[in-house]
């Protein structure tokens, strides 16, 4: 085997801040200093702080060292921040790093999100050939894979008719199959198939591992699920805070990620972070696991009830949107989907929104959890989805004296998505 | 089998690129999304209007007559004998071109951010399809000025079209790189200095007024020549008109200016462009 993709202590900085005459500044600094062939006073100042303290840059990839080999399906994952999509964006030329470089053999298409530059107004076969296009397929190759991409996408009947008046499920599968068409060396796919339909899902999964099982193609692939890590990958690379934590098999990837290691997985503030997590209608600001005194926490005795938080800003939603939590199995089940907030008109303002999860409920696992925000009422939409953005490790502590546990006494693991306390009635009938 | 030797590697994505690595064959690869974009631009520009590519006409004429009757009769400046609402048209609808090329191109970074931050093609195929857009415009404004033309020369006007329409491909040529030139350095500086954005309209519209759209060259006093003819469109528009009506200044030394400048811009434009491309991303 044979590398495809080399990463050479590639390395990539934010810059922070508004852009005003400060900008100006700096940058006549830095085109003197690089005149004199002196080093960059900037790149000086970033070394010399700890960039996630420091609110003006951030290192967003440390000095990353990657080999990819032909044909590898290869899971990378992480928190929010750290670092996947930023190396996904620099693999496809998106951006460039900021030092250090990538030698790539083959020709790269990257799926960051379905469906981009299609436009409303044209119709779906018109639209096949733009974003086909887009996406680096020549003419000939487009004509010649039109009927099988109409086909992967079931949207034959709708095909001339603009695709602003498509389903928004119609609109992902056709979307999905240009590109699943593509035909790359390297492929690169960033957890756009966390929508659709669970079947379309189902197939879009199949297409990814038959590109690289039969065709041989190597794919890189980003997800929060690490349900569909496992099943897709044998290969995996975990990030925090833009360097490589963990690499390697994939089982053991992912139990890393799952375990300590990882900084704060049980508190997010999103004040403090480059990236505004949101839309027009409403911002994620935080969200965290407290105990039921009020003290963060990221483990919970198994007895004992937990409250998840997240606070948002509302500013001009058109009605009032509902807090979400999604509860994930280390499998990448759901185990469970919560929703609150009320019908009615929306007023700005910041809420804090509380969900109590029972004691007893969840088994000893490390469960991981979206907070969402989505608007069921008139309109489906979601304002925000982050996905595995806190995680709670369920503590068993295993101590036979204890009465109130739904151990009864038995040892070692047990098995089951959940494991509550339920009643029981038990009787001598003879 | 492994080696260090760059020549086994397909790409190679290093921070910088240097700055004459242009990448123009890939750019000729995708020739066919150009085509795509002015298709698409075309197809879809006027779809929710009601009067739609009726439009192409309308901006025009009315701007003519605007000027006829401002310049024309108001301030009565001399169009070169030249039947008044015949001078404007031809002058607006050279304009015209260049100063949609140059707007439309000065924001190509921040208007398509959506797309450039989510797949890689050639980021120079969008500037230029806005020149073959707009020049889809321009072929029926033009049209429309051969009507009147030819309306204005049978009912007796004194309009001589002569051999200098010959020159009509290295005029537009000229706008084109122009518009392109200018527009893609504004382009490149307003994703990190956004004020240039307000100017880019406001800058283009100060600007027709030192080109002879709603003057001739030939009414200009000597002492303020030198400015007007320091603009790089003067000697286009002069020249656009005595090809078709036989009357303004053409000199080979002015066009040749234009040349030059449209070169030097072009050049810095592109140089500027594909620099900024690759980091554009985290500064819009």
């Amino acid at each position: 085997m044979s590398s495809v993709i080399v990463f050479d202590r590639v390395s990539k900085c934010y810059r922070l801040g508004s852009i005003g005459n400060q900008t100006l500044y700096q940058d006549l600094n830095r085109w003197w200093a690089k005149f004199r062939h002196k080093p960059d006073p900037l790149l000086k100042i970033m070394d010399a702080r700890d960039s996630r303290d420091g609110d003006q840059f951030i290192w967003a990839l440390r000095n990353i060292n990657l080999e990819i080999q032909h044909g590898e399906v290869v899971g990378i994952i992480g928190r929010n921040g750290a670092g996947k999509s930023t190396l996904l964006k620099i693999l496809s030329q998106i951006t460039a790093p900021t030092t250090g470089e990538i030698k790539i053999k083959g020709r790269i298409a990257s799926l960051l999100e379905v469906g981009t530059g299609f436009h409303p107004e044209l119709t779906g076969r018109e639209n096949i050939y733009l974003n086909g296009a887009l996406l680096g397929m020549s003419k000939e190759e487009i004509q010649s894979k039109f009927d099988e991409i109409v086909d992967f996408s079931d949207v034959e009947q709708f095909i001339d008719t603009p695709v602003k008046r498509y389903s928004s499920g119609m609109y992902v599968r056709l979307a999905f199959a240009v590109a699943a068409h593509i035909e790359p060396d390297i492929l690169l796919v960033d957890e756009v198939l966390a929508v659709g339909d669970a079947q379309f899902q189902k197939k879009c999964l199949g297409k990814i591992s038959d590109v690289s099982q039969k065709e041989g193609r190597t794919v890189l692939f980003v997800s929060h699920n690490m349900g569909m890590i496992t099943s897709l990958c044998k290969k995996a690379v975990l990030l925090d805070n833009g360097r490589i934590l963990s690499e390697g098999n994939v089982t053991d990837v992912v139990a890393r990620y799952y375990n300590a290691g990882i900084s704060s997985p049980y508190a997010v503030d999103f004040r403090r972070q480059r990236k505004k997590v949101g839309d027009q209608y409403a911002t994620l600001l935080e969200v965290h696991i407290e105990d039921m005194a009020g003290n963060h926490i990221g483990e919970v005795d198994i007895r004992d009830p937990f409250k998840l938080k997240m606070t948002y800003e509302l500013h001009g939603a058109p009605v009032a949107p509902r807090p979400n939590f999604y509860v994930i199995s280390p499998q990448g089940q759901y185990v469970f989907v919560t929703g609150g907030g009320e019908k009615g008109k929306a007023i700005n303002g910041t809420y804090e929104a509380t969900c109590i999860v029972p004691g007893n409920l969840l088994n000893n696992e490390t469960y991981s959890i979206d907070a969402a925000l989505l608007y069921t009422d008139g309109i489906f939409h979601y304002s925000f989805h982050e996905r595995g953005v806190v995680m709670i490790t369920v503590i068993d502590p295993i101590d036979e004296t204890i009465e109130d546990t739904t151990r009864y006494g038995m040892s070692g693991p047990l098995p089951g998505v959940i494991r509550p306390k339920l009643s029981w009635e038990l009787r001598k009938i003879a | 089998m492994k080696s260090n030797t760059d020549s086994n590697w397909d790409y190679i994505i290093r921070p910088q690129r240097q700055w004459f690595d242009l990448r123009l064959g890939e750019l000729w690869r995708a020739r066919n999304l150009i085509m795509l974009f002015v298709w698409r631009d075309f197809v879809t520009y006027y779809k929710q209007t009601i009067l739609g590519p009726l439009w192409y006409l309308i901006q025009p004429l009315l701007t003519s007559l605007t000027f006829t009757v401002v310049f024309g009769n108001f301030a009565k400046l001399s169009t070169d004998g030249l039947p008044q609402f015949l001078f404007y048209l031809a002058g607006t609808v050279v304009w015209g071109y260049f100063s949609a090329c140059l707007t439309k191109t000065s924001n190509v970074f921040t208007a398509h951010a959506n797309i450039f931050g989510k797949v890689y093609f050639p980021r120079l195929t969008v500037p230029i399809s806005i020149l073959f857009s707009n020049l889809i415009t321009l072929l029926i404004q033009f049209l429309l000025f051969l009507t009147f033309m030819i309306y204005f020369s049978s009912s007796g006007a004194d309009v001589n079209p002569n051999a200098t329409i010959l020159l009509l491909p290295i005029l537009l040529i000229l706008m084109a790189g122009l518009g392109l030139g200018f527009g893609i350095i504004i382009s490149a500086l307003t994703t990190r200095y956004r004020d240039l954005q307000f100017l880019v309209t406001f800058g283009a519209q100060l600007w027709m007024y030192i080109t002879p759209v709603v003057y001739p060259l030939s009414s200009v006093p000597e002492t303020y020549r030198w400015l007007v003819l320091a603009n790089p469109m003067t000697s286009i528009v002069e020249t656009f008109r005595f090809a078709f009506l036989g009357a303004g200044i053409v000199e080979t030394t002015h066009l040749l200016y234009s040349l030059v400048c449209m070169i030097v811009v072009m050049l810095i434009g592109v140089l500027i462009f594909n620099r900024v491309e690759r980091t554009f991303m985290d500064t819009v």
